[in-house]
């Protein structure tokens, strides 16, 4: 076995291990140690990424002194560990660019905590990619949903606190959810482990044997999973919890925290249930209709908003939405149209947190509209930065959003009986993204002339303009040299069943 | 004839006392036993009552539907619509349950190689006569440091929502987190004397033998986090502070994770990279048996218990 092998539970462990330690240390050795841990996990995943690309197929690695089904494993492939490479970048970025409000708006002397938070966040979104067994997936999950939860109101005012007890009672629903679907599924097949999970699934739907309760806990999973991950009908915990926690929090949540559970959810589908199977129970209709009225209704509210940061929010609702259409479809292509999604939505949403940030820091801290007039030329960085993040979105060609609306348009033609309800919806949609982002962008870019805030340079704030150009540059890497990375993503899933 | 005593040396007898004492005109506690009298928060009447008017305005402005007659009709609507979304979610779930293999059932989809082998090889593969233990500690090891490291988490966020500044904090210690209950209370103190080292060696006993019979960390960890609950509550927090305070907890849970962590890395990478391991099982039924499921007990026992502690103490004053 190559040494290499042992990088994902490394990394796992690694993100334990600081998580503890940091519990110990002040506020700056916890920042550090927070900050070696990502950039080492990065280097990690980077090798193991070129690791599995090399060998061409995923491996297992056993937890432990004994074989798969008895014991713990954790499995690596190319899509894995370009997610988990991932997920350590764009925490990295938006921590570093968040780190400024952080120390502004957190307690002196429990910003530790923050770190101790974020090092297990990653440690359990680490888990739930390269998990390859159902109750290790439930438990990171548990610790996944307390994070979260912490990182919301660690900043402490009336809001957070409520959106955080929103959170908490709508994220525990849907593990909850989660778990009944797990117990059941666990007394259908008798296992825990995904492989032999699918195998005795199999097995049930070609002996016609259980089929109510199969059908009961696939739903079950499935809702619990968009539970947490907010798509459209249950989605009422996320402007809170996004427009008013901490800038870093908003964006891990937004571009991280959900997307782990959709990553869970499609690893359940294809290793656990089995595509075909999942296609055939008609779940999918359900969540392609729900991603539809999720891409128009969340773009409504956020066109109806009047606060910048739940704008934002809103638009993550419709941006879910996409992912969980791409699911509907039903196809291979869908499927990689919404992993694509994943990974593009994740680089420009906490871009856009992140800008948003720095243009209501320069407008007095108000994140009304009227007051954002003109602020784009008082913080030119976050000005290009937020309008960068705009374009994306709205999907112009040259950045991410074009390609992952290409994909999805591509899905929808492949697709006979939803082509014509998903093309009509990403239009309008679409049309509905450019109304509020251009509105915002346009707002920000209206000279005002003479105003009583000050204007920031490069000198002022060099880490947080760094993390722009960071983000800028992944989107428009990802935008333009696409094609490597949905190889990646189409070689991860041809060899995840 | 008997002699009429001087009042002064008449108070002084047992007669007094006992006639005084039943006549009512002198309660024998005061100033025998120390009493805290309880201080009632008395506001004046005027601003408790402005502040109720108050109150009940802005809800009466916030909350009034009656006016809104969509908005009442929605509010009705929806509390009849969560019922009964709840009743049908019962329904589906009690008939799913009823569709689901018969329980005990020997031909049933659980009873297979998984579980055969965790109840025939057990013994021999952990050295544990508990096979649970030897379950979720050796074969699932990874997941068990999973759940371990929730409790961890839950203490952080309880810290974030409830820890107090020390300068605070000393503020508040006049003022006593005791207000309503009296200090150094006899009956309190005597049980507790008597049962808090029973509870510590009830506790040690079950976490060190969690590997030969039911039991474990997660269980004598919370014993022992009982018994010093009652300890505190007993002795307040000057004297449990002379053994536990947050330095030595800080020390003590970082101490029993690292610990844990390092016992498990260690069983994680040796197994899969296919190295001897040297942790020796032992003689199943011996006190020093059963490879890691020992001393992972111990750790995991220790972090129960400041878990549980810290939850007290943070609920109760904001502090260690």
């Amino acid at each position: 076995m190559d040494f290499i092998q042992n990088f994902p539970c490394i990394s796992i462990i690694l993100c334990l291990f600081a998580g503890i330690i940091s519990s110990g240390l002040k506020d700056k050795a916890a920042m550090w140690l927070n900050a070696a841990l990502l950039t080492v996990n990065t280097l990690l995943s980077a090798f193991t990424l070129t690791y599995t690309l090399s060998i061409g197929q995923p491996f297992v690695y056993v937890m432990g002194r004994f074989p798969a089904p008895w014991g713990n494993e954790i499995r690596a492939g190319a899509l894995e560990a370009l997610m988990a490479l991932f997920f350590c970048v764009i925490m990295l970025l938006s921590l570093f660019g968040g780190r400024h409000k952080l120390v502004e708006e957190v307690e002196e002397g429990k910003t530790y905590l923050y770190y101790v938070l974020s090092d297990l966040l990653l440690s359990s979104l680490l888990a739930l990619v390269y998990t390859n067994d159902m109750f290790t997936a439930y438990v990171f999950v548990e610790i996944n949903t307390i994070a979260a939860c912490g990182l919301i109101m660690i900043r402490q005012n009336g809001r957070t606190i409520e959106a955080a007890v929103r959170y908490m009672i709508m994220s525990l629903l849907g593990s909850g959810m989660l778990l009944l679907g797990l117990c059941m599924l666990y007394d259908l097949t008798g296992h825990l482990l995904m492989s032999n999970m699918k195998e005795a699934v199999a097995l049930l739907v070609a002996n016609n044997a259980y089929q109510i309760p199969l059908i009961v806990s696939i739903v079950l999973m499935s809702v619990g999973l968009c539970i947490k991950s907010a798509l459209f009908p249950f989605h009422a915990w996320l402007p809170d919890a996004y427009g008013y926690s901490t800038v870093s929090s908003a964006a891990i949540l937004s571009s991280l925290v959900s997307k782990g559970y959709i990553f869970l959810l499609i690893k359940i589908i294809y290793r656990v249930i089995g595509f075909d199977i999942y296609h055939d129970t008609r779940i999918v209709d359900i969540l392609f209709l729900f991603g539809l009225m999720g891409m128009i209704f969340g773009s409504i509210s956020a066109i109806r908003e009047n606060d910048v940061r739940r704008m934002i929010a809103y638009s993550s609702v419709a941006q879910i939405g996409y992912i969980y259409m791409g699911f509907g479809m039903g196809t291979q292509v869908g499927m990689i149209a919404s992993i694509f999604h994943i990974l593009s939505h994740a680089a420009t949403k906490s871009l856009l947190f992140i800008a948003a940030i720095g243009l209501t820091d320069v407008s007095g801290g108000s994140r009304k509209f009227i007051e954002l007039t003109g602020s784009g030329y008082r913080n030119k960085w976050a000005g290009v930065a937020f309008t960068v993040g705009s374009l994306s979105m709205v999907g112009v060609p040259l950045f991410s959003g074009f390609i992952s609306k290409l994909l999805f348009s591509q899905a929808a033609v492949q697709n006979h009986t939803k082509m014509l309800p998903a093309l009509i919806v990403l239009g309008i949609s679409t049309i509905l993204n450019a109304i509020y982002f251009m509105k915002t962008v346009i707002r920000i870019y209206t000279p005002i002339g003479e105003t009583a805030y000050t204007n920031v340079t490069f000198k002022d704030i060099p880490i947080y303009a760094a993390v722009l150009v960071a983000f800028i540059i992944l989107n428009v890497v990802l935008g333009i040299s696409s094609q490597p990375v949905v190889d990646i993503i189409q070689q991860g899933l041809s060899t995840f069943a | 004839m008997s002699k009429l005593r001087p009042q002064k040396e008449y108070e002084k007898t047992t007669a007094f006392r006992f006639f005084r004492w039943l006549s009512g005109s002198k309660d024998p506690y005061i100033g025998e036993v120390e009493m805290h009298i309880q201080e009632e928060n008395i506001l004046p009447e005027e601003t408790i009552i402005e502040r109720m008017r108050e109150a009940q305005m802005r809800r009466d402005k916030v909350y009034d539907d009656e006016l809104n007659k969509p908005a009442h009709l929605f509010h009705k609507v929806y509390v009849i619509m969560a019922v009964l979304f709840c009743i049908a979610l019962v329904a589906v779930l009690l008939i799913t349950v009823s569709y689901l293999p018969p329980s005990g059932n020997p031909d049933n989809p659980v009873n297979n190689v998984v579980s055969e082998r965790y109840i025939e090889s057990g013994l021999q593969e952990t050295g544990a006569l508990n096979i649970v233990a030897g379950m979720i500690l050796t074969y699932r090891a990874f997941d068990t440091f999973g759940e371990t490291n929730v409790l961890f988490i839950a203490t952080c966020c309880v810290m974030i929502l409830l820890m107090v500044d020390d300068a605070i904090l000393k503020k508040q210690a006049v003022l006593n987190d005791r207000r309503y209950e009296p200090k150094n209370d006899a009956i309190l103190q005597g049980t507790a004397f008597i049962l808090c080292p029973i509870i510590f060696i009830f506790g040690i006993y079950i976490i060190l033998n969690g590997h030969l019979s039911p039991g474990g960390g997660f269980s004598g960890g919370a014993i022992m986090g009982a018994g010093l609950i009652l300890y505190v509550s007993a002795f307040g927090f000057k004297k449990t502070q002379r053994f536990f305070d947050e330095h030595i907890y800080k020390i003590a849970k970082i101490t029993a994770l690292c610990m844990y962590g390092l016992i498990g890395t260690y069983f994680y990478m040796t197994g899969a990279n296919g190295i001897e391991n040297h942790i020796p099982l032992g003689i199943p039924g011996h006190i020093l048996s059963g490879g890691i499921i020992l001393p992972i007990d111990i750790c995991v026992g220790l972090e129960v218990a400041c878990t549980m502690y810290a939850f007290y103490a943070l609920f109760r004053r904001g502090g260690l």
